[in-house]
């Protein structure tokens, strides 16, 4: 925290900041307190009784995902290597994104289970459920620990209040709407915030477009300065991936990012998950991540670009960006994940800075109350319902989730002091991401398409995968294979997902295939026409609620996008 | 708000977040847009490369919450009555 006290961030809030700030936190417990009223079973409160419509839990699914990562960690890499952070989201989110809805939903939304360590269980028994359930609420309360921190460090920015001060309060506001309200309250909190972003970051892009000149005025000022025109397309992103080659880089990208990472992360991490499972049908779950994408696909021009702005704006870039990319420290004490910061500071007049500052924060905290809403779910039926205490009663298990969102805050306070100590975040978080994602992915995909894969693939794959991923990430660390930037996660994420492929296959040969009749609804060859598709009529007909229609156009735009920068 | 029985599982959305995003927008938009046309300093335009930045900000909100206003006006929100899915007991397996 030494880094960011040093550095002259303080912006100049006044009480008219403060007033447009309060608004917002009085409505985000308002939310909280009417959603409560909705709540009177363990389902209501996981997942929010299965009645959301498509656009609510669509907004929801990107907001979810529209915390620390985003926000703060997009644009510092946006400033730090330019256009090729576009591909996270182009290659990296969308695809994924499509796939879940048109592929794999029919079969969480179909086969009712109520989250995805359950799927496994169902699909795989109960050593990879307990793998998976564990290490998702392990990685949970770590990310929780992350958005906490850095919504503390903005605090802590704003105000001068202490990073432990800001920690507790912060967590305390999450806690309450979350443990009222349950998944509800964090899911209409999350479609709150995200307009609350938007209302923030576009004024902001816009001002500073203006500033540099247009976008010609961008291209020219990031041509002149360190970095230079690799940072104005997005192919083949050599600074990114931190490979040698252009030909590797652009593999790393497609293979590790795009299919392995990203596909590991939207199509089996239980919080984007959740809030699909979370709406009111078949067809409205399949269109949750086909809705979000459309937003997606344009929310990195209004974070990558202020933090490209910012690099050939702000005075403490423009003396020292060369310093920062050679991965020194800045005389100011800057860092990238400053870039969006130092922008509000240098542009944002009173009032519109309130905003931006709520942005912020609703950011952080949305993040915060997605971890809080997976794991309290995954705990209370992955781990406390299934292995401790089976047959109570549905209250039982809704006072327990409460308590379990109040513990699970305990626990991301204690990892908020970890995160503290790990310089870039977005790598820390794109770390863990690999670990645990990619070999699942790999297990899922085999599981949904091959019946003879058996239960022991299905936990051996897992760990071994996992491992495989550590392994790379700690010889890379310590400097035994030469790789450095984002490219050490694309290649961990990769080497797990092959291992966890070729282990499963040659385990699945050896061992006893559960029966067919198990495997009804889980499994795509075993699976009835009938109950993998959804019904057109009613509210979910018109052509505009067909989930691959949709799920086309947005192919079609992404593809648009890719060509043009 | 409607008042429903505890015993229907299904009823979430009997509030309807349309109005309380019409109205974070649209309370921000008019503070904004005050700010703008009555209180913008010389160095707040300087600050912002010479753009009103609250009032286009503030303008630009008030139409986005007027937006879900009509939204909800033209669309409003049906409590459904007859829905029986996902009961709150249901245990899968």
């Amino acid at each position: 925290m030494h880094v960011l006290a040093d550095a002259n961030l303080r912006l100049n809030a006044s009480p008219i900041d403060y007033i447009l700030l309060a608004f917002y936190f009085v409505l985000v417990l308002g939310i909280g307190y009417l959603a409560r009223r909705q709540v009177s079973s363990s389902l209501d409160f996981f997942l929010s009784g299965r009645s959301l419509p498509a656009w609510v839990t669509g907004l929801a699914f990107i907001s979810a995902n529209l915390g620390a990562v985003e926000v703060m960690g997009m644009s510092a890499n946006g400033a730090q290597y330019g256009l090729p952070t576009f591909h996270y989201f182009w290659i990296g989110a969308i695809p994924a994104m499509l796939f879940l809805g048109v592929v794999m939903m029919p079969f969480y939304y179909g086969s009712k289970v109520r989250s995805v360590p359950e799927f496994m269980r169902r699909r795989f028994g109960k050593p990879a459920h307990l793998v998976n359930g564990i290490s998702f609420a392990t990685a949970q309360i770590l990310i929780a620990g992350a958005n906490l921190f850095l919504l503390a460090s903005v605090v802590n920015l704003l105000l001068g209040w202490p990073i432990w001060l800001s920690i507790v309060i912060a967590a305390v506001i999450v806690l309450s709407y979350t443990a009222l309200g349950g998944l509800s309250a964090a899911i209409y909190n999350e479609v709150l915030q995200f307009f609350v972003i938007v209302a923030a970051l576009l004024p902001l892009t816009i001002v500073g477009l203006v500033k540099v000149g247009g976008w010609q005025g961008l291209v020219d000022k990031v041509t002149g300065s360190p970095g230079g025109t690799a940072q104005l397309h997005s192919w083949p992103g050599d600074n990114l991936t931190g490979f040698g080659n252009s030909f590797l880089s652009v593999l790393g990208i497609v293979f590790g990012l795009g299919f392995v990472l990203s596909f590991g992360y939207w199509t089996t991490n239980f919080v984007e998950v959740q809030r699909a499972m979370a709406s009111k049908s078949m067809s409205a779950a399949r269109r949750t991540p086909i809705i979000g994408a459309f937003p997606k696909m344009l929310i990195p021009f209004i974070v990558i670009i202020p933090g490209m702005i910012a690099a050939v704006t702000v005075s403490e870039y423009v003396k020292d960006k060369q310093v920062l990319l050679d991965g020194g420290k800045a005389e100011s004490g800057v860092t990238f994940n400053n870039a969006l910061l130092l922008l509000m500071r240098d542009l944002l007049p009173n009032g519109m800075l309130g905003v931006a500052i709520a942005g912020l924060l609703a950011s952080f905290m949305a993040g915060m109350a997605a971890n809080l809403s997976a794991f309290n779910t995954v705990f209370t039926y992955d781990i406390w319902q299934t292995y401790i205490k089976k047959d109570k009663p549905d209250g039982y298990y809704l006072r327990l989730g409460r308590t379990v969102t109040a513990a699970g805050t305990v626990l991301a306070i204690g990892t908020a002091f970890i995160a503290s100590n790990s310089g870039n975040i977005l790598n820390y978080l794109q770390d863990l991401f690999s670990f645990f994602n990619a070999p699942l992915f790999a297990t899922f995909i085999l599981g949904m398409f091959w019946k003879r894969m058996t239960a022991t693939a299905g936990w051996v794959g897992l760990v071994l995968g996992t491992a495989s991923a550590v392994t790379v990430w700690t010889l890379a660390q310590t400097g035994v294979i030469g790789l450095t930037g984002q490219g050490i996660s694309f290649v961990a994420a990769g080497v797990a997902f092959v291992l966890d492929i070729a282990v499963s296959v040659a385990i699945s040969l050896a061992t006893t295939p559960k029966p067919d009749s198990e495997l009804v609804g889980l499994v795509y060859s075993l699976t009835p026409k009938a109950d993998r598709t959804h019904s057109d009529t009613g509210e979910n007909a018109g052509w505009y609620r067909k989930p691959t229609l949709l799920a086309g156009i947005v192919l079609v735009l992404t593809i648009a996008l890719n060509i043009i920068f | 708000m409607a008042t429903e029985s505890p015993a229907k599982p299904n009823k979430a959305g009997a509030f309807d977040i349309r109005l309380i995003i019409a109205l974070l927008i649209g309370v921000y938009g008019i503070v904004l847009t005050v700010l703008g046309i009555g209180f913008t300093t010389q160095a707040d335009l300087d600050k912002a490369a010479g753009v009103r930045i609250n009032l286009w900000a503030g303008l630009g909100m008030l139409v986005v919450g007027l937006l879900f206003v009509l939204w909800v006006r033209l669309r409003p929100l049906l409590v459904p009555t007859d829905e029986s899915a996902g009961e709150s007991t249901e245990d899968s397996e």
